[in-house]
């Protein structure tokens, strides 16, 4: 009688993110891992992308989505993780238009679809 | 991350196991373990017993990165979300279960009086249709639980906060007016709780933003749960 509802505490993106690799699809996982000023998505964030660009969650308030999603694509051909920085002090945060202000750090690795 | 250890971490959240995920940020090197574990990989003398990086990230939920002499380690603790039991299915109630489950909690509703406590008024939320005494020793509130009593009956509401006080609840409030309050204030330390003990209840229940309607009341108390849950 503890629990009824356990499975409402899966992070949902994690478990969309295991569905997309258990169809065999490509998969890369971004996370939040450091935020500072009105940053809008806490660390810990994840936002999981396919190779086909479909993606769930979110890692901002939409600003940095495409960056991380052409990242994304690329950490799923190389199968190397890389970290990413956007601020307002950054060029790239122009670039593709950080307009919530605040920095991000993020990590986008790729799922490998075979059991380690 | 590869796909076992993405399984085992959908998997340990599905169980309502509290883990944390260490990424080393140069070259994604990671590691999942809980409370149990002794020893990392990732975080040298990172014991989760002791007051650690890894014990407060599954303490306070709260990612970090900390320092080591391998480079930077992410840590990610994936716990079960906070508890807050509603003793009362009443309107506020009914208003109360949809949004404190949309902003994450586990809620669980208890009242005694069976026409009250139906899943017709309460088709999302566990019902226990049992007296809040009986059941909350059994609901073992921790330092994650809310509980908040909304019967505006010291019947059911007044054994609820006792058994609210003798836990580690975050937040304990209680519905009704400074007069009530002040009745049930006198109640408790009949009971033998002392004053600084009877100051951990919330009442009148929720921030005062001149809330009316029960659905308003809900915004307000949760407004005011969410405000010590973070606080704490």
């Amino acid at each position: 009688m503890e629990r009824d509802s356990t499975h409402r505490n899966v992070d949902p993106v994690l478990a969309q993110a295991l569905e997309w690799v258990e169809q065999g699809r490509r998969v890369a996982l971004a996370t939040v891992t450091r935020t500072w000023g009105s940053a809008p998505r806490r660390a810990g964030s994840h936002m999981a992308i396919t190779e086909r660009g479909d993606f769930a969650g979110s890692v901002s308030g939409g600003c940095i989505e495409g960056a991380v999603i052409r990242t994304a694509l690329e950490v799923i051909e190389t199968g190397a993780p890389r970290t990413l920085e956007f601020g307002v002090t950054n060029e790239m945060a122009w670039e593709v238009g950080l307009a919530c202000g605040g920095t991000v750090h993020l990590l986008v690795e790729p799922v490998a679809n075979r059991e380690a | 991350m590869n796909a076992g250890l993405l399984r085992e971490l959908v998997a340990a959240q599905a169980d309502g196991r509290d883990v944390v995920l260490a990424t080393r940020l140069s070259d994604g090197v990671q590691e999942l373990v809980d409370a149990e574990a002794t020893s990392y990989r990732l975080v040298p003398g990172g014991n989760a017993s002791a007051d650690g990086p890894v014990a407060g990230a599954l303490r306070t939920g709260v990612p970090t990165t900390v320092e080591t002499t391998e480079g930077d380690v992410f840590l990610r603790p994936y716990i079960r979300p906070p508890r807050l039991i509603i003793v009362g299915a009443v309107h506020i109630a009914q208003a109360l279960v949809p949004m404190a489950t949309i902003a994450g909690f586990q809620v669980t509703v208890l009242d005694p009086r069976e026409g009250f406590a139906t899943p017709e008024r309460f088709p999302d939320a566990r019902v226990v249709i049992e007296w809040p005494d009986d059941v909350i020793g059994t609901l073992a509130p921790d330092r994650r639980t809310g509980i908040v009593a909304l019967t505006h009956d010291p019947r059911i509401d007044d054994p609820a906060l006792i058994a609210a006080l003798r836990s580690e609840a975050f937040y304990i409030g209680a519905l009704g007016s400074r007069k009530t309050q002040g009745a049930r204030r006198e109640r408790l330390a009949e009971a033998g709780f002392s004053a600084e003990s009877v100051e951990r209840i919330h009442g009148p229940v929720g921030l005062p933003i001149g809330a009316r309607t029960p659905e308003e009341i809900a915004v307000a108390v949760l407004a005011q749960v969410i405000g010590a849950l973070r606080a704490g």
